[in-house]
């Protein structure tokens, strides 16, 4: 028995009992599916929200404190009366 | 706005109902042969098909011409193959109460000789699809094909190697 015999023997043994198909599972299927894609829409807009908020605190943020201007020497004292 | 995407909705529905009337029978079958039940006494395998079929339904939009088929089938092939590992810890023992054709198998020769020969997918993506190299689908499958035909030659697979290796 070569092996195109034998794959042709184990495919035949494989093929004997076909199951029935339930008839609520193209809906089942879709139900699930749609859960599924509500969830994603639901995550990606909680995410596109936090991405927003974070921009509009770290823009107040920097506008507040403008974190690229020197801070003032704390060791060398101003020169007056030179 | 709102239009449109229920048209979009409908139009997926419609697709999506047309795709699952010509190819469930086929993947319920693959998923009864995975799971080596009864033909008439599948849960395990109705829900995987079910969660196989839902994955594919909320890809449907982004499929762009890739065959649905192929998505549900790898879907249905990873989830099985996950599910396996998560419950046995991992590949290698049976069921305790199969009684399907396959059931002298374990779930990986199982998983391999319906890729392989059932759904005629070709050695290297079903290697990519199991991370495993290629000549060890190839062995695994020829070893599955002779137990299935020969089931005497090897009479219990599951407690050989067991007890080996407790850790």
């Amino acid at each position: 028995m070569n092996r195109a015999e034998r794959e042709a023997a184990a495919r035949q043994i494989m093929e004997r009992t076909p199951a029935p198909v339930p008839p609520d599972l193209c809906a089942q299927a879709v139900r699930r599916g749609e859960r599924l894609l509500r969830r994603r829409q639901l995550v990606r807009r909680v995410l596109w929200l936090l991405a927003c908020a974070a921009v509009v605190a770290f823009s107040v943020w920097a506008a507040r404190v403008h974190p690229w201007t020197e801070p003032p020497s704390q060791t060398t004292p101003p020169i007056t009366g030179w | 706005m709102r239009d449109r995407q229920v048209s979009r909705g409908a139009r997926r529905a419609r697709e999506f109902e047309a795709f699952v009337a010509g190819a469930a029978g086929r993947l319920l079958h693959a998923a009864t042969l995975l799971t080596a039940e009864a033909p008439n006494a599948n849960p395990r395998a109705r829900r995987l098909l079910t969660l196989a079929l839902a994955h594919t339904y909320a890809r449907w939009d982004g499929l762009h011409g890739e065959d649905p088929y192929d998505c549900a089938r790898q879907y249905l092939a990873t989830r099985f193959a996950r599910a396996t590992w998560h419950r046995y810890g991992a590949f290698g023992r049976t069921r305790p109460d199969p009684d399907g054709p396959l059931a002298a198998l374990t779930p990986q020769e199982r998983l391999i000789l319906v890729l392989r020969l059932y759904e005629g997918v070709a050695e290297e993506q079903a290697a990519a699809l199991l991370g495993l190299p290629r000549e060890r689908v190839h062995t695994i499958c020829d070893r599955a094909t002779a137990t299935l035909l020969h089931p005497a030659s090897r009479p219990t697979p599951r407690s050989a190697g067991r007890e080996v290796a407790p850790s």
